[in-house]
């Protein structure tokens, strides 16, 4: 691997730059198919509500009206399916009520699917639809954990009693006991993780059509995960055998866990363009999005961390009750369990950790993966507590880390988890010197003379990425294997196409697969070609979620290059009258080791192409597919130091610095790497400071827009001050171990601790995200008494 | 129904549209031009930004009657043939754009304050771009490319 | 958004005979206050009368005891105006507050007060300063144009041209924004003018701009900070929401106009 120019481990420019600084990116709302119609959907004004007859007619007879579709049309049509079935305590399953792509009998949430109007223009079909009239009945909602469990709640599912959807637990409950009743000391918390909306900034959409002639679908869609989609709208939902149903995920304006979902609109809309035999369009409006694209988090917790006399941690017991809203999205359920019990260890040696959770139906927008999905959850609710021992314990923050940090690898957890390697040390040392923490005392002084709180705050934490071992995943109730695939296509004149499974939104996998093929064939990068997100073009796939791109859909496209290395040494032996096991491939030239005699990558491809002289037996052309299925999870890790000014006479706080030093494993390119750590960053410090999904009690959306929910904006933050110490991987090629999560996970904690330091001169002890100028007022007051 | 006539991108373009004609739908929907992006309803995320007779304007914000006769610029027309423009290498160059979705809007406000400032601070930077919503980059490299940006076009675009 | 009949008068004439002719005609100015309602169906007109090529509702005077602000001036060009920023720079400091940059590029004077959303940066300026809003056909004081949300004593064909604000000794306006809407959580312009101290709060209350008569006339008695800084206001009758209740809200109406007497100087 060559390191620098274009290879693995250098800034290369994004391929796909150009196109979107010209305007010459292709947006799914950025297609129109000839003869195409538009669609509105119809969304339920109420939480919960019986739904009797819809009355179309005067919609169907409004101007440019092509048809109106409600649930009874659908009738027939599988749900929405939901892909991994969590079993409770007890041994039993789930409760896995239907999900409808068009209501019913009863809307659940306000934003549920009720009818859609497809008309010749959008505005016609948006008007029609304001002359529906539903007959409803409303039912009391459910909008909250609380109000979802409380004695006689209203039920949002007849087969769910108690608003349940399961009670599972994960660890060893006796040992853990055990560990408690051998402790010195106890510390406990109550923590809320609270509901976020996850505003990718395209809003979702789709266009399907279908060809009466050769009775295939296509359909385009805001998607990270096309062949997933597929899978699910094909097999599950519509009935289509793959091969009839195409998915374009084109250019995708971010994800961030919202674009995982196969999403009932999608079903909707490729339902109705065989209805009607032309393309149907949607483009879902910023103010539905709110009430319709998943939402993340949401969660209560109390936890308690049994110590020693010496600050060691024996024993870690958390209890967890989640929201997953008003249907099961299609990683919903996985994410309060297996992506979030499974971290408790932490970074720390914690001999004996359990967890128990509780999920709940809500009448509110179904919850699914958010960046970092379960594990920024886990990693607040565990660093909040370590914070919370060393205070009380009188202990140094930093020192009751150390003390308790892994550092004999690979480690086995007892939550499942075995971690292959890591350097926990090396990233809190490089963290404290970059952040000048021992410097910081005199920071609070000079801040306190302009009449300002200062306060610091740590997180250490490790993720659990590259999602995921099949066969783990597979026993722990996940319906797909989550593998990867690659092919490498060299074409006669040696060019290469790159086809992954992955989906890049964003994260710029055409630039680094390009880099890593590059590099490893010595082929010229722009000589490099990645496809993605059509699953006419792509083998099969995954797609991009749980940064896994790199560690998983990364290493396919390293072993598929391998194969036509293997391969072309095949070639270039016969060409060159020696024996395979003699030829070395270095810098694109197959060489017979020991000698000048060599043949280039393009003479051996042209030589697969027009195979005129040629091994015997050995089939012809050059291009490899290859599946990957990892062997373990990744485990990124690092520490993260927020630094925050608080002004007591109004609550606002200000981030005045953060600081991360991050173990990614293998940066192929660092300056996509650190912008991956910046987005993430300003996610988890949008959870910490700013944003907050709120429903009323009624179930209405109260933050239903920019108006009132409040994304990072530029002055809301500080420029990132990013380090690394790279630990590689010791299961997959690469050594990589992925990035995209980083920030949201790591850093809320950091910067709700450094608001705590800051008040607690004030006498606050306590606060919760996000930490809004009123809350942090709010808490000072009480403080004074 | 109205017909409006504008000058955009250096071409004069013509069209029949309703009075309530976004002027983004006009350029999205009647002249193909879709690298003016929608991001919201309600005004605030700045990724339909294009620059009405020299300033910046969310276009979901003006209707295209409104912008009759006026000298419209969009993220096509920024680019010298194959020459990026200034700010655009500047953000190419920063890697301030992950997926693309707000940048066009980013790059035209980044424009029109580096026509006022050639060499902005980081925070007027971050002041200018309160109307401009990005949920990939954390604005650290927006930041950066727009400081470079402005000092790349020395005062004037 | 409804559609509707376009209307582009060159004369005030025009504009308010256009305005008389339609079943339900609104004006436009810079649209960056009624094209977001319009597009939430919360304002569905029959007919939309621009005024932007109507001529003279533009330009910065300096009239020796006033500034006149013509009533198409956008929030950029009074911000950016050396007029305004030598003679009442807390008004040009105040428009460069407004909204984000596209908005303060295309919105207008004329059309904030116009419209008198509770949350606006203008009407306290207009109050604080004790402004005139000149119409098509009279005069109004500030403390007589405002009545309410989104109410103005202005007829339904009538036209603001401009906006004369007196010239005062010292002034400062500061503003606590709601985090995401960016409007004013609580805004309080101070303003030592001809017409004594007067404190003007936006933001704060449903019914849109009022004073605050007991710190006027504390800080008549002796204008520095220290004057309002203890002042409790009431909660009472004050906006509560996502982003601060009334009670936060009342706290910052001290804390805001404490610190717009201490930027007066």
């Amino acid at each position: 691997m060559s390191g620098n120019g274009t290879g693995i481990g250098a800034s290369v420019k994004r391929k796909e730059d150009t196109r979107f600084l010209t305007g010459r990116g292709r947006y799914t709302d950025d297609i129109n198919l000839p003869g195409q119609l538009y669609g509105y959907i119809l969304r339920s004004g109420m939480a919960h509500a019986k739904i009797g007859t819809v009355h179309t007619d005067a919609a169907k007879a409004a101007p440019g009206v092509h048809a109106v579709f409600t649930g009874r049309d659908m009738e027939g049509v599988g749900g929405i399916p939901t892909g991994w079935e969590i079993t409770n305590k007890d041994g039993s399953k789930m409760v896995e009520p239907g999900h409808p792509a068009l209501a019913t009998d009863k809307v659940r949430y306000v934003g549920d699917c009720v009818a859609i109007v497809v008309a010749e223009t959008a505005e016609q079909a948006k008007s029609a639809a304001n002359l529906i009239d539903v007959e409803r009945e409303e039912l009391p909602a459910v909008a909250s954990i609380e109000a979802a469990e409380a004695d006689g709640a209203p039920l949002v599912f007849d087969e769910a009693p108690g608003n349940v959807c399961y009670d599972w637990e994960v660890g060893d409950k006796a040992a853990t006991d055990a560990a408690f009743d051998a402790a010195d000391h106890v510390v406990s918390i109550y923590v809320v993780n609270n509901r976020l909306i996850p505003n990718a900034i395209e809003p979702r959409a789709a266009i399907a059509n279908y060809d009466p002639a050769t009775g295939d679908y296509t359909l385009y869609t805001t998607s990270q995960n096309p062949h997933l989609v597929r899978l699910l709208l094909g097999a599950f939902v519509l009935g289509l055998p793959e091969h009839k149903l195409r998915i374009v995920a084109p250019d995708v304006g971010g994800g961030f866990g919202s674009k995982i979902p196969h999403y009932a609109e999608e079903a909707i809309l490729t339902w109705t363009a065989g209805q009607l035999g032309r393309p149907v369009k949607w483009t879902c409006e910023r103010l539905d999005a709110f009430k319709s694209d998943t939402h993340g988090r949401d969660h209560i917790s109390t936890a308690k961390l049994a110590l020693d006399a010496d600050g060691h941690f024996l024993g870690l017991h958390v209890s967890t009750k989640a929201n997953l809203g008003a249907y099961l999205s299609t990683f919903a359920t996985c994410v309060p369990t297996y992506l979030y019990g499974i971290l408790f260890a932490g970074p720390y040696t914690t001999p004996a950790v359990y967890c128990e959770v509780k999920s709940f139906f809500t009448n509110t927008v179904p919850v699914d993966a958010l960046r970092g999905a379960g594990r920024p959850e886990a990693t607040y609710l565990l660093e909040r507590l370590v914070d919370k021992a060393a205070v009380e314990l009188g202990m140094d923050r930093v020192e009751i880390r150390r003390k308790n940090f892994i550092r004999e690898f690979p480690y086995q957890t007892p939550v499942a988890l075995q971690y292959d390697q890591g350097d926990y040390d090396a990233t809190l040392d490089l963290a404290l010197e970059a952040s000048d923490w021992a410097g910081f005392e005199g920071r609070r002084a000079e801040a306190a003379a302009r009449g300002k709180c200062r306060g610091i705050g740590i997180s250490t934490f490790i993720e659990a990425c590259g999602i995921a071992p099949s066969a783990v995943v597979g026993s722990l109730g996940a319906r797909a294997g989550l593998y990867e695939s690659g092919s490498v296509r060299v074409h006669p004149t040696g060019s290469v196409s790159v086809f992954t499974g992955t989906h890049s939104h964003g994260q710029g996998h055409e630039t680094t697969f390009a880099q890593i093929v590059s590099d490893m064939l010595g082929v010229d990068f722009d000589a490099v070609d990645v496809v993605h997100g059509d699953s006419a073009k792509i083998p099969f796939g995954m797609g991009t979620y749980g940064s896994r791109s790199l560690a998983v859909g990364g290493t396919a496209i390293y072993l598929a290059v391998e194969k036509v290395i293997e391969k072309g040494k095949k070639i270039a032996a016969h060409l060159l009258e020696a024996s395979a096991e003699d030829i070395e491939f270095e810098n694109g030239s197959f060489t017979v080791a020991g000698t000048d005699r060599s043949k280039t990558l393009g003479e051996v491809a042209l030589t697969a192409y027009v195979p005129h002289n040629y091994p015997e037996g050995l089939e012809p052309g050059l291009e490899e597919t290859a599946f990957y299925d990892p062997l373990n999870f990744t485990f990124p890790a690092g520490t993260h130091i927020a630094e925050v000014e608080v002004d007591p006479e109004t609550g606002e706080v200000e981030l005045v610095a953060v600081t991360g030093a991050d173990d990614v494993g293998r940066i192929i390119n660092p300056m996509i790497v650190d912008g991956q750590l910046h987005g993430g960053l300003a996610h988890g410090i949008g959870q910490a400071l700013l944003e907050e999904c709120r429903y009323q009690e009624d179930g209405q959306l109260e933050t239903g827009s920019y108006m009132n929910y409040t994304m990072p904006r530029a002055a809301d933050l500080p420029s990132f001050n990013i380090n690394h110490n790279t630990t590689l991987c010791t299961h997959n090629p690469l050594g990589a171990k992925g990035v995209g999560e980083v920030g949201s996970i790591g850093v809320p904690p950091a910067v709700i601790n450094a608001v705590i330091d800051a008040l607690r001169p004030l006498g606050v002890d306590d606060m919760s995200m996000p930490a809004t100028s009123q809350r942090v007022w709010q808490a000072i007051q009480r403080a004074n008494g | 129904m109205p017909t409006v006539t504008m000058t955009v991108n250096g071409m004069e373009r013509s069209g029949t549209v309703e009075g309530r004609t976004l002027l983004v739908d006009f350029l999205r929907e009647h002249l193909g031009l879709t690298g003016t992006h929608v991001g919201c309803d309600t005004s605030q995320c700045g990724a339909c930004v294009v620059h009405v007779n020299g300033t910046s304007v969310k276009s979901c914000t003006c209707l295209a009657v409104q912008a009759d006769g006026a000298d419209v610029t969009t993220i096509e027309g920024l680019a010298n043939g194959a020459d990026l423009h200034p700010m655009q290498e500047a953000f190419r160059e920063h890697h301030g754009l992950q997926c693309g979705f707000c940048t066009p809007g980013m790059v035209m406000s980044a424009v029109d304050l580096a026509n006022r400032d050639s060499d902005p601070s980081e925070h007027d930077v971050r002041e200018w771009l309160e109307g401009n919503l990005c949920r990939c980059t954390g604005y650290h490299n927006i930041v950066k490319a727009v400081q470079a940006g402005a000092r790349a076009m020395g005062g004037g675009s | 958004m409804n559609d509707f009949t376009y209307h582009a008068p060159t004369s005030l004439d025009d504009a308010v005979a256009a305005l008389r002719g339609a079943e339900g005609g609104t004006l436009i100015a810079g649209g960056q206050s009624l094209l977001p309602i319009m597009k939430l169906n919360l304002a569905a007109p029959t007919d939309v009368v621009s005024l932007a090529g109507v001529a003279g509702l533009d330009g910065i005077t300096d009239d020796g005891d006033s500034v006149t602000v013509g009533a198409m001036c956008t929030h950029a060009q009074v911000a950016g105006s050396a007029t305004v920023q030598g003679r009442i720079p807390a008004l040009a400091a105040m428009a460069d507050g407004i909204g984000d940059a596209q908005v303060r590029n295309a919105g207008t004077i004329g059309g904030s007060l116009a419209h008198n959303d509770p949350a606006a940066d203008y009407p306290a300026a207009c109050v604080a300063l004790g402004a005139t809003i000149v119409t098509d056909r009279r005069e109004i004081g500030a403390d007589d144009y405002f009545q309410g949300m989104f109410m103005t004593a202005l007829e339904d064909d009538e036209i603001i041209t401009a906006v004369r604000f007196p010239v005062p000794s010292r002034a400062a306006y500061a503003k606590f924004a709601n985090p995401a809407s960016k409007y004013a959580v609580a805004g309080v312009m101070v303003a030592d003018g001809p017409a004594g101290v007067r404190v003007a709060v936006t933001g704060a209350s449903g019914d849109g701009v009022f004073r605050m008569a007991e710190m006027e006339s504390a800080l008549g008695d002796s204008f520095g900070a220290e004057a309002v800084a203890g002042m409790g206001v009431s909660s009472h009758g004050l906006l509560s929401d996502t982003a601060a209740d009334a009670d936060y809200r009342a706290h910052l109406v001290t804390v805001m106009a404490k610190r717009a007497v201490e930027a007066c100087g």
